[in-house]
């Protein structure tokens, strides 16, 4: 590789303001007090503070992973602080009662709560640290039946809904940061789409962390019943910070029999600078839960975080279920990305697709992780995986491990894996076509993510796509 | 239109081009000759920019600019093109997709407003006559899984839809078979202007049965060792290159 793909330049993060916003926050650390404090902040009621003490309780007893193939210093737990609202946040009538601060917070990130300026056909549940600060379109979303809103305020209005499946896919102790998320959770987002209805709206959860030295513990609850269908959308940003800051979510999806859930995530957290000083550290525990012939797919482009721990999965329980995970993940400059997905296949004649676009730049790690998961009565499973890396420059990495378990003689299962290099070649190709270095990078890496890139829904598809283009300019001279 | 003096040009720090001078103007076709390792291709990639060669020594000047000082794409908006001996495979961008982006490139840089895909398609339509290929190949990937003969007609497609002053075609018979040797060089001729002049870099003369050159350059050792009329094609082609070889110490 000649010195032209050498040569990196960091790209400015555009999304790195601090917000000035009067926070109520606690003091750092963990404790039961901290989680009683919450919970109490919260107004929340009993059985839900019982969960969350179980949780931590729970996990008290476990130890952080270091199975997956990143690295990084240790994370002082008792250093963190586990909640941070604007002060000015209470549960509001309407978006007009919302601190203008927080609105232009939301304008400069190009998400318009106001609803005049709203995207057409996207309601969107913006999160500010830890609590969601206005839900849009909500009149619209009433008319068709479906609940969209703050997870504290679904606590408060929808509370059966929320106790029958909160830990249904993703039990408190399910994995460690999964627990530590169900102890200190300060708020997310909820859905509930009714039988037969189809949302008609796109729906979208906008998380921002602002305060320093905080961590973002967001639970996102998403039940479609019978019959019902959704795509919903995500998008995260965080201010430049020289310190790490850990973001540990969970999302769990129901989607009951013939219900159709769609997950998109445009994630770009703060990636650190090109040192690898500072950047979000994203631990992730998203799963969903599909019965008979119902079918949850995720899709998701990962471009920010200084490390990325994820792996969006799917139950598939029910028969004729299925199951879809489309991934493009960029790593620039001393990102970590391990992410895949786990296809878990109990129902008959269930059906799998992954597709795994990684991109490595700079001195970026990439490696896909996906397990696919046959068990003993899953007659007729089928999956097909296909899992592809790019390096750009020749000090980045590119790592696949999967995992295939088969209890059952009857399932097909295929796997496509491929490792390419943009090269000076295809460069030189573009460039004697008129395109220059930089245009020639994002075209190639566009079609190279392409078969991820339809599955997003039409507005995103172009961010998205732009997002690559801002995540990578640079990584060519 | 192009005047190459005294050029000089190493790849990995060995000299490959040892002082080559050529003039090519408007309306003229030349055709490149030479054995296997003789600096015709290099001598092609180095008119269009290739960042793998250095120049050493010497001059390129274009319609009055110095074509060294420009970075391989400014070489194409300002009407170089090189038809590849090997067509990169680019997978999931459209031949559509790249050509627009290409041709709006070049528009933009004479000023010009980009086209949208519903324009473009007008412009395709006729092209994709010069080359005999239908519509249907617009929505495959750039070169991915094409036959060698595909590749090379994209090659001229691409060149049919760009209109360069100076198109230099390197080996762009090679591979091919004799329905398509015809279809790329008839290609070639029909995009023959009295403003725009041709380089075929070719091994062998079949090629210039079809593309009928005014003049031909024997390339060896990195100097052009004889140069000719089309008659010289055909001395070659008899002859072999051996008796052009020794007299000039290569």
């Amino acid at each position: 590789m000649s010195s032209s793909i050498e040569s990196l330049v960091n790209k400015e993060y555009a999304y790195g303001f601090v917000t000035d916003i009067e926070s109520d926050t606690i003091p750092a650390g963990l404790s039961e007090e901290t989680i009683r404090l919450i919970s109490a902040k919260k107004e929340e009621p009993a059985w839900l503070l019982e969960w969350r003490l179980k949780a931590y309780r729970r996990w008290l007893t476990m130890t952080e992973p270091h199975w997956p193939n990143v690295t990084y210093a240790p994370i002082d737990y008792q250093a963190q602080t586990y909640y941070s609202a604007p002060k000015s946040v209470k549960p509001l009538q309407s978006l007009d009662e919302v601190d203008p601060e927080l609105l232009r917070t939301y304008e400069k990130l190009g998400i318009s709560l106001t609803e005049q300026k709203r995207l057409s056909g996207v309601a969107v549940d913006a999160i500010f640290d830890s609590v969601s600060v206005g839900t849009t379109m909500k009149e619209e979303l009433k008319k068709a039946g479906v609940i969209f809103c703050s997870f504290g305020e679904a606590v408060r209005e929808h509370p059966e809904l929320v106790q029958r499946y909160l830990g249904s896919v993703v039990p408190y102790s399910d994995n460690f940061f999964a627990a530590l998320n169900s102890a200190v959770f300060s708020d997310g987002s909820f859905v509930y789409v009714p039988k037969g209805v189809k949302c008609p709206l796109e729906l979208s959860t906008y998380f921002r962390i602002n305060a320093a030295d905080t961590g973002q513990f967001e639970r996102t609850l998403i039940v479609a019943d019978e019959g019902a269908s959704v795509s919903y959308l995500e998008g995260c940003t965080a201010p430049k910070r020289a310190t790490n800051q850990l973001h540990a979510a969970v999302v769990e999806i129901v989607a009951l029999d013939d219900a159709t859930v769609k997950y998109s995530t445009v994630q770009n957290w703060y990636a650190g600078d090109k040192d690898g000083v500072g950047g979000i550290y994203n631990f992730v525990t998203k799963r969903g839960k599909a019965l008979t012939r119902a079918k949850i797919s995720w899709t998701q482009v990962e471009t920010g975080s200084a490390i990325t721990w994820k792996y969006p999965s799917v139950i598939l329980q029910g028969d004729d279920a299925v199951g879809e995970f489309y991934s493009v993940a960029v790593v620039n400059n001393r990102q970590q990305a391990d992410t895949g997905t786990k296809m878990i296949h109990i129902g008959r004649n269930t059906k799998s697709t992954i597709i795994s676009k990684g991109i490595s730049a700079g001195q970026g790690q990439n490696s896909y992780r996906g397990q696919v998961k046959v068990l003993p009565k899953a007659e007729g499973a089928r999956n097909y995986t296909q899992c592809d890396s790019m390096l750009i420059g020749n000090k980045c990495g590119a790592h696949t491990f999967p995992y295939i378990e088969v209890a059952n003689n009857s399932a097909t299962l295929e796997h496509e894996a491929s490792t390419s290099k943009i090269g000076e070649d295809q460069i030189f190709y573009c460039k004697a076509r008129g395109l220059n270095a930089e245009h020639a990078i994002s075209l190639i890496v566009a079609g190279f993510c392409k078969e991820v890139f339809k599955e997003l829904p039409m507005e995103f598809a172009l961010e998205a796509q732009q997002l690559l283009g801002i995540s990578l300019e640079g990584s060519v001279g | 239109m192009l005047t190459i003096t005294d050029l000089h040009a190493s790849a990995g720090g060995k000299e490959i081009l040892k002082g080559i001078s050529l003039t090519i103007n408007a309306g003229e076709v030349h055709a490149i000759m030479g054995p296997n390792g003789s600096g015709k291709s290099t001598l092609a990639q180095v008119i269009a920019g290739h960042p793998g060669y250095e120049v050493t020594g010497g001059s390129i000047a274009y319609e009055g600019q110095d074509l060294l000082d420009l970075e391989a794409e400014e070489r194409a908006q300002a009407g170089v093109f090189l038809a590849f001996q090997y067509p990169v495979e680019i997978p999931g961008v459209t031949n559509a997709y790249f050509l627009r982006a290409a041709y709006n490139e070049l528009r933009k840089a004479r000023g010009e407003d980009e086209v949208d895909p519903i324009e473009f398609l007008d412009v395709m339509e006729e092209k994709l006559k010069v080359v005999e290929m239908d519509a249907s190949f617009m929505q495959r990937s750039v070169n991915a899984g094409f036959s060698g003969g595909e590749k090379k007609r994209n090659e001229i497609l691409q060149m049919a839809v760009l209109d360069p002053k100076l198109a230099v075609l390197d080996e762009t018979d090679s591979g091919l078979d004799i329905d398509a040797l015809r279809i790329v060089a008839e290609g070639v001729n029909k995009l023959k202007k009295p403003t725009n002049a041709t380089i075929v870099v070719t091994h062998y003369q079949r090629l210039l049965n079809y593309i009928v050159p005014d003049f031909v350059h024997v390339l060896a050792g990195g100097r052009i060792v004889r140069s000719g009329g089309k008659e010289l094609a055909l001395e070659l082609e008899a002859k072999g290159y051996d008796w052009l070889l020794e007299p000039a110490g290569v």
